[in-house]
């Protein structure tokens, strides 16, 4: 499934997880070969237990493969050390949870700018990066308030923005609108889409078909393999009356 | 019910129309109950007329329609080829679309997977644009209300296509 011209930004290749053993291996994520343009927002789905959340966490440098490579921005990731790799996952790489995993003692800003800290800003610099994110996410006047005190939605937002703290080439999200309702899926499509429209490289595994359809690029994956791929760009606009029985 | 529907459920082999009305039922359980076997004949007289299906006469030569064996003819194959990779718009017609993936599974006409993914490709396209439209609409526009029917619309459709899948993919015994 490669599809960009020149080198890709997240590109995998033979990429392997095998948990067991003996009789009872399981191939998580089989042979997945992967490229990912700069700038492009690709959605894999499939359901619970395919493969797709082992994948996210394989390319982001969170788990090691069993086979294959990982490269990001053209370097190599599977075969770096620890230290290096955590290095990587600060910086190089924004992650969104379906859980959220805030801090729950906390504030917004505090949890927004605690990665940037990590990557060693000043406290200045990251508190002003932080506040900054909370506007674009549409929570500046939240900034104080501890994740308890935010609904769904906004939680995930905060998220968003500490995923974006270290500018990382890409964002990897899983699941984000797994525990949201339908206006606060909303807000986090919005969000997703400017952040495309900003030129941010996302990709986001998921079995919501909403979130699915702001990809450029949707992949199913089924039993740890791609099996398909759909361009979604270039619609129907204008025929959409039909849908709501105002004829074609 | 579509003329195609019956045709494609003739592709699998030569049959009588007790065979393909048993057929029908099997596949359509409770709702096939409601089917009316005169409208059937009617259907495959016309089929026939129309030179899509031929049929052998019996041996005693009586030209009762519920003795005859029904097969297509090239013609109707080249017919129930280009329903199966047609799309269903604006939605798909859940028993045409149910039929459709058993017609082509049991006459080896197509995958029935590849069916569901490229009908999903076509209903995401419109997600995608409906949900474009939704999140232009300032919030509580009376527009909004609309599109998000039509959103919520898709996504059952999406799912029932991702049922259709599993099933698909792992069939269940019988099928």
């Amino acid at each position: 499934m490669s599809d960009t011209a020149g080198t890709p930004l997240l590109r995998a290749r033979g990429l392997r997880k095998e948990y067991g053993k003996g009789e009872g291996r399981v191939r998580a994520v089989d042979e997945v070969d992967l490229d990912v343009g700069a700038g492009e927002t690709v959605a894999i789905m499939g359901p619970s237990g395919c493969g797709k959340s082992t994948l996210l966490h394989l390319l982001g440098g969170l788990d090691r493969p069993s086979r294959g490579e990982v490269s990001l921005n053209g370097r190599r990731i599977d075969d770096i050390g620890e230290k290096a790799l955590a290095r990587l996952r600060r910086t190089a790489v924004g992650f969104v949870f379906q859980s959220f995993h805030l801090m729950e003692e906390l504030t917004a800003v505090e949890n927004v700018e605690l990665s940037a800290l990590l990557a060693g800003r000043s406290p200045r610099a990251a508190r002003r990066r932080a506040e900054e994110l909370l506007e674009q996410v549409g929570l500046a006047g939240r900034a104080r308030f501890l994740p308890s005190a935010l609904s769904g939605g906004q939680r995930q937002r905060v998220a968003v923005a500490r995923a974006l703290s270290n500018e990382p080439l890409v964002v990897l999200a899983d699941e984000p609108t797994g525990n949201l309702d339908s206006a606060a899926t909303l807000d986090v499509l919005r969000l997703f889409e400017g952040l495309h429209e900003a030129g941010q490289t996302l990709v986001i595994v998921t079995h919501d078909v909403r979130i699915a359809a702001t990809a450029d690029r949707m992949i199913s994956m089924r039993d740890g393999v791609l099996v398909d791929e759909t361009r979604l760009t270039g619609g129907t606009t204008g025929r959409l009356g039909a849908l709501a029985g105002l004829g074609d | 019910m579509r003329q195609e529907v019956v045709l494609a459920m003739l592709a699998k082999e030569p049959s009588h129309g007790y065979q393909l009305r048993a057929r029908l039922r099997d596949a359509l359980g409770p709702l096939g109950e409601a089917m009316n076997a005169g409208q059937i004949y009617v259907t495959l007289t016309r089929l026939e007329k129309a030179g899509l299906l031929a049929a052998d006469r019996p041996a005693d030569g009586a030209d009762r329609s519920d003795r005859k064996v029904y097969a297509l003819t090239p013609e109707g194959q080249r017919r129930v080829a280009e329903w199966i990779a047609e799309v269903s718009w604006p939605r798909p017609d859940l028993a045409e679309f149910h039929l459709k993936l058993i017609a082509a599974a049991s006459a080896g006409l197509a995958d029935p997977i590849t069916i569901v993914d490229t009908q999903r490709r076509e209903l995401l396209r419109r997600l995608r644009d409906a949900q474009r439209a939704a999140m232009a609409e300032p919030d509580r526009s009376d527009a909004a209300l609309l599109l998000e029917g039509i959103v919520l619309r898709l996504q059952a459709d999406l799912r029932w296509l991702e049922a259709c899948e599993q099933n698909w993919t792992h069939p269940r015994s019988g099928s």
